[in-house]
């Protein structure tokens, strides 16, 4: 496996990036305006797509460059582009109802890595890889995986809720370009027009929405119930 | 003999294709309305001709991306079935709703979404699988959204944040399964089924636990196990009546194909009891949340949403019990209940669109006002309960004991208590609406059309026959099911 034997140089670079997007994700778990929460998203995504071509020249897997210009130009480009849009044209700014201050939340995040650190550290000593990249790229990949979550409960703005669930998958991605580079070409490539798809729906549902019940806000989504 | 299988599952999953095409550039709501039940029927036929013709074989197409086995093909028969059906009533349903323009939009949707659920369980690698399931997800928010009311709109919302948040989860259990693979298998390989399988014994324990419990739970929320069953009710409820069908009768049996074939890996890893003991709890669970909120429902679709959630627990349950005896009941009760679910969600659409309301309260004297109706949804209803005659007393039966012959005597016990307190608490609410005698008439008794009493009687009648007696080769293909999932060792030493 790459991520094992990897020179201090590319295990530094890999490092830095993973901690760069968990950092980006505390950003956005940390800020109330969503044009911030959005450009923290798409800088994420950059580093992730930087990530995908480091791997691809260090573990010389040509296809992965053909990730990275996908994932910059679909997730750092296109994704920011339609969801400044939605905000543009619904006029929301920021949280308005908050359940949880920023502040609050930004603590129970750091339980949440700490949580996924010792989850990782585990799974890394049964497979004796303790002391490598892999342990770093569990613990992000599983940190933004709870992080997204929590910003999916905390928050109610259902941009927010969009980008709450991109979060998860950024997290996913990141982590799978460490873990299992090799893993077939055909499948990200498939999952990344996938979440264009996704935010293609959701563009239409926050319209219905704001038609419908005349709001964005999901705390107003209480009809069902039982 | 492959040659045939590869055409007929062609022809399945084109037919609805060229009927999404079709629909697309002619947009005449009749012609939608012919060209979507005709596509249905096809591919029912076709499907049919497959399960018949592959008589449990294996057969791989597209270099091992698609594969018809004996599992899969059972799903897809399922979902066959009730795309049909579904199609039929649709034709009587859809013209009530007052929106002939929108037509078209709806048939090449609800022809999208029986597709995508049509080819998932037949999905040869995990990561394909993935991709079908969130395909199913993406198509059926429009579908459960399609009325445009506050409500709709809110349940597909729910919908599509609740999944797709657990979907990304089961993302993660496939690429750490996908990693745990690659100690053994090397850096780059083709994450079929069989090849986890084969590779499981080597997989290290800690990490396959790990990824079979986020995969559990992913396809778990789309199976609509509790707690993750939220979204369920609510996107069941709001939709359409034939979509809700669809969803009840489809979209659950492909995503608990998922699950079953993890869990067959997880056997092979060596970590069963984990894997066989979280099902389990979370079947458990179901019954029970299900049991609580059937007693105190007044919505009658969402009544049978929860009623779903109860079957899709027994339905783990079984897998869960495994062994011969819990995999065959579990797969024949998938077929009673997709049947069943369809035609108490088609007397549910109906009587709802007479009466005017979705409140069971207001629904009083069904049998005297819609006597063949009634009469039908009523069978329906304690057929649904798990009362003989009818094929989910047989099926239930089997389930429980396989759980005595596995030992679970204890869950066994709790699973009959709150069966029972299902039965009592939904044929309640049945007695209301046909013996109760205050107020709740139909708001101007309205006809019911043939097109939606044709397939309540087309989805009564096999589940009757099917109570009464179970065909040996049914029975027979259960059983190679079960020897193909039991764990390798186990299905080598048994001829």
């Amino acid at each position: 496996m790459l991520a094992a034997h990897l020179d201090p140089l590319p295990a530094a670079l890999f490092s830095l990036l993973a901690i760069g997007s968990l950092l980006l994700a505390f950003v956005m778990l940390g800020s109330r305006w969503l044009r911030h929460y959005m450009f923290a998203f798409a800088a994420q995504s950059w580093l992730i797509a930087i990530l995908s071509a480091a791997i691809g020249f260090y573990g010389s897997y040509a296809e992965l460059y053909i990730v990275a210009i996908l994932t910059a130009a679909f997730r750092g480009m296109l994704l920011p582009y339609l969801i400044l849009r939605i905000i543009r044209r619904l006029e929301v700014n920021r949280e308005i109802h908050l359940i949880l201050q920023p502040s609050s939340s930004l603590v129970i995040g750091a339980f949440a890595v700490v949580f996924a650190l010792v989850v990782s550290y585990r799974i890394g000593t049964a497979l004796s890889l303790d002391g490598t990249v892999v342990v770093l790229a569990l613990t992000v990949m599983l940190s933004m995986k709870l992080i997204g979550f929590l910003m999916l409960s905390v928050r109610h703005e259902a941009v927010s809720q969009i980008l709450g669930l991109l979060v998860l998958e950024n997290g996913i991605f990141l982590g799978a370009q460490i873990l299992v580079p090799g893993m077939p070409l055909l499948i990200e490539i498939v999952i990344l027009f996938d979440l264009l798809i996704v935010v293609a729906c959701f563009g239409v549902l926050v319209q219905y929405l704001l038609s419908q019940v005349g709001t964005t806000s999901t705390l107003h989504l209480k009809r069902l119930v039982g | 003999m492959i040659e045939k299988i590869g055409i007929l599952a062609l022809v399945m999953t084109l037919a609805p294709v060229f009927a999404i095409i079709l629909i697309l550039i002619v947009r005449r709501p009749s012609f939608a309305e012919f060209v979507n039940l005709l596509a249905s029927g096809v591919s029912l036929v076709s499907t049919l001709a497959i399960f018949i013709f592959a008589d449990n074989g294996k057969f791989a197409f597209w270099n091992g991306y698609v594969v018809v086995d004996g599992l899969g093909i059972w799903a897809v028969l399922c979902a066959a079935i009730v795309y049909f059906l579904a199609s039929v009533y649709a034709i009587g349903y859809m013209r009530l709703l007052g929106e002939a323009d929108r037509l078209p939009t709806f048939y090449a949707l609800f022809a999208g979404f029986a597709l995508s659920t049509l080819v998932g369980p037949l999905m040869n690698n995990a990561g394909l699988y993935w991709i079908a399931i969130e395909l199913t997800t993406l198509i059926s928010t429009f579908l459960v959204a399609f009325e445009r009311e506050a409500a709709s709109i809110e349940a597909a919302w729910k919908y599509i944040i609740v999944v797709s948040a657990g979907i990304s989860l089961a993302l993660l259990g496939t690429i750490l399964f996908y990693w745990s693979g690659t100690f053994v298998l090397g850096p780059t390989y083709d994450m079929t089924w069989e090849a986890l399988r084969q590779a499981a014994p080597k997989l290290n324990p800690a990490l396959v636990s790990v990824s079979f419990l986020l995969v559990l739970i992913g396809y778990g929320t789309k199976v609509g196990l509790a707690p993750m069953h939220t979204w369920l009710p609510d996107a069941h409820s709001e939709g359409p009546a034939p979509v809700s069908a669809l969803l009840s009768g489809a979209l659950l049996n492909t995503a608990m194909i998922g699950i079953i074939r993890y869990l067959s890996v997880a056997d092979a890893a060596g970590i069963s009891r984990l894997a066989h003991g979280t099902l389990l709890a979370l079947a458990a669970f179901s019954l029970f949340v299900a049991a609580l909120f059937i007693v105190r429902q007044t919505g009658i679709k969402r009544l049978m949403a929860y009623s779903s959630v109860e079957h899709m627990g027994v339905i783990a349950l079984g897998f869960g019990f495994g062994g011969q005896l819990g995999v065959a009941g579990a797969l024949y009760h998938m077929l009673n209940h997709s049947l069943n679910k369809s035609l108490m969600f088609f007397g549910a659409g109906s009587v709802m669109r007479a009466y005017g309301t979705k409140r069971i309260p207001s629904i009083r004297k069904v049998a005297q006002y819609y006597p063949v109706v009634g009469a039908l949804w009523l069978a329906g209803a304690v057929a649904i309960t798990g009362a003989p005659p009818f094929g989910l007393f047989l099926s239930e039966l089997t389930i429980i004991r396989a759980g005595l012959h596995e030992g679970f005597g204890l869950l066994v016990g709790l699973m009959a208590v709150l069966l029972i307190v299902i039965f009592i608490g939904f044929l309640n609410h049945f007695r209301m609406m046909y013996f109760e005698s205050d107020n709740g008439a139909p708001t101007n008794k309205p006809p019911i059309s043939w097109w939606c009493v044709l397939p309540m009687w087309l989805a009564l009648i096999p589940l009757f026959i099917m109570g009464l007696w179970w065909p040996p080769s049914l029975w027979a293909h259960f059983t190679s099911i079960a020897q193909g999932l039991a764990p390798l060792s186990i299905a080598e030493a048994s001829p």
